[in-house]
């Protein structure tokens, strides 16, 4: 239906063509329903990612915070804890310069640097072009360190199992009620930089609270990354969903060995072999 | 920022969408956005306005309707209205509120010529 005039697109055709010049309304103007996610795209490279994450068994954690809110120094000590343990790597966004990655790889581990240039935030896409020259580490922890902004990361799945956001006692309390989006995308909080607290006026108990209005499930940890207080929670919970995801994985692999095999063919006394 | 993104995004499935249907142009665009989707209506606007120039849907006019929020209330055990993420629930005044509609993004239907 024409919306300037209301008429049917089957409506006569206006021989005059000075008219259906002034007329803007065309019979061959037609609607047609798209009905297609606006982030359709980037949510197709996710699910790429995540098959591929999958299939390593390689657990993917995409951390947002603001700038400034300790996340390289953090992860610089989680990587530290967990190197012997576990195969890690690293991806670093930031719109420019290559210091966060070269920190990470002072402390030996494989880390490659995404610069957005204009970009606010990383999507899935660029991500995916990341893993073709950083392999996801097999049966380890791959972590994502996103553009610092509380905004724009929250709407681009990368991929990942889960988003962490990490928030500094140096802010503000009610910075989950400012930007709740980013809040509500993550499954952990990290409330960083416990060692200040006695200099500034950040009550955790509220920050937690406000953010959980957000996010009811939101789990979430006080620790600094500085003196390594309350880090046992952090890499507890880091273990515990590394065990998740090989779980799964050896899942996986049981059921098409099994199928390989022929096992339930075998057990139901089926076989063609016998 | 992001509404930038969205805005090529959006692009993207028009030029695809023109390119099926063999459109000569795209006259108009409407699009559905959740209430909670963190997407600044006007921000995209601008954004989207800079995205067409030049393509099949240089001449679109932009309809955004905006979805109602909606969350799921666990006290009262049901759907509640929900304007902003960090709202409490209307009926009880909990927080304990998850958001469960609203964050919709989607192009909903085009008119072609």
């Amino acid at each position: 239906m024409c919306t300037t005039c209301g008429c049917e697109s089957e409506a006569p055709r206006i021989d005059d063509e000075s008219m259906a010049r002034t007329h803007t309304h065309s019979p061959a103007t037609r609607r047609v329903a798209v009905e297609a996610d606006i982030l359709a795209r980037n949510n197709a490279h996710a699910a790429e990612n995540r098959k591929r994450f999958a299939n390593a068994a390689c657990l993917t954690l995409n951390l947002v915070s603001s700038p400034g809110s300790g996340k390289t120094t953090l992860l610089v000590r989680t990587l530290a804890a967990l190197k012997e343990e576990l195969p890690l790597a690293v991806i670093e966004g930031d719109q420019e310069t290559r210091f966060d990655a070269e920190r990470i790889r002072a402390v030996g581990i494989p880390a490659l640097q995404i610069n957005t240039g204009k970009g606010c935030h990383l999507d899935a896409h660029m991500l995916g072009h990341a893993l073709e020259k950083l392999s996801p580490p097999e049966g380890g922890i791959l972590f994502v360190e996103n553009v610092g902004n509380l905004v724009c990361p929250s709407a681009f799945d990368l991929g990942e199992a889960a988003k962490v956001v990490i928030l500094s006692v140096t802010e503000g309390e009610d910075k989950p009620l400012k930007y709740p989006d980013i809040f509500h995308a993550s499954r952990l909080m990290l409330i960083n930089k416990t060692d200040l607290l006695p200099h500034v006026d950040f009550d955790p108990e509220k920050a937690t609270a406000y953010a959980r209005r957000i996010n009811p499930q939101l789990q979430a940890f006080l620790l600094s990354a500085t003196s390594g207080e309350g880090f046992d929670l952090w890499l507890g919970w880091l273990r515990e969903q590394m065990t998740q995801v090989k779980t799964v994985r050896i899942r996986q692999l049981e059921t098409q060995l099994a199928l390989l095999k022929g096992g339930d063919r075998d057990k139901a006394g089926a076989s063609n072999h016998a | 920022m992001h509404e930038m993104s969205l805005a090529e995004g959006i692009l993207r499935i028009l030029e695809d969408t023109a390119r099926q249907e063999a459109a000569r142009r795209i006259t108009r665009v409407t699009l559905e956005i959740g209430a909670l989707a963190n997407v600044e209506i006007e921000a995209l606007r601008f954004c989207f306005d800079a995205a067409i120039r030049d393509t099949v849907a240089a001449a679109a006019q932009l309809d955004i309707r905006v979805l109602p929020g909606h969350g799921w209330c666990m006290p009262c055990g049901r759907t509640v209205p929900l304007a902003a993420l960090a709202d409490p629930c209307p009926q009880c005044g909990s927080f304990q509120v998850q958001a469960v509609g609203g964050m919709e993004m989607r192009i909903k239907e085009i008119e072609i010529e």
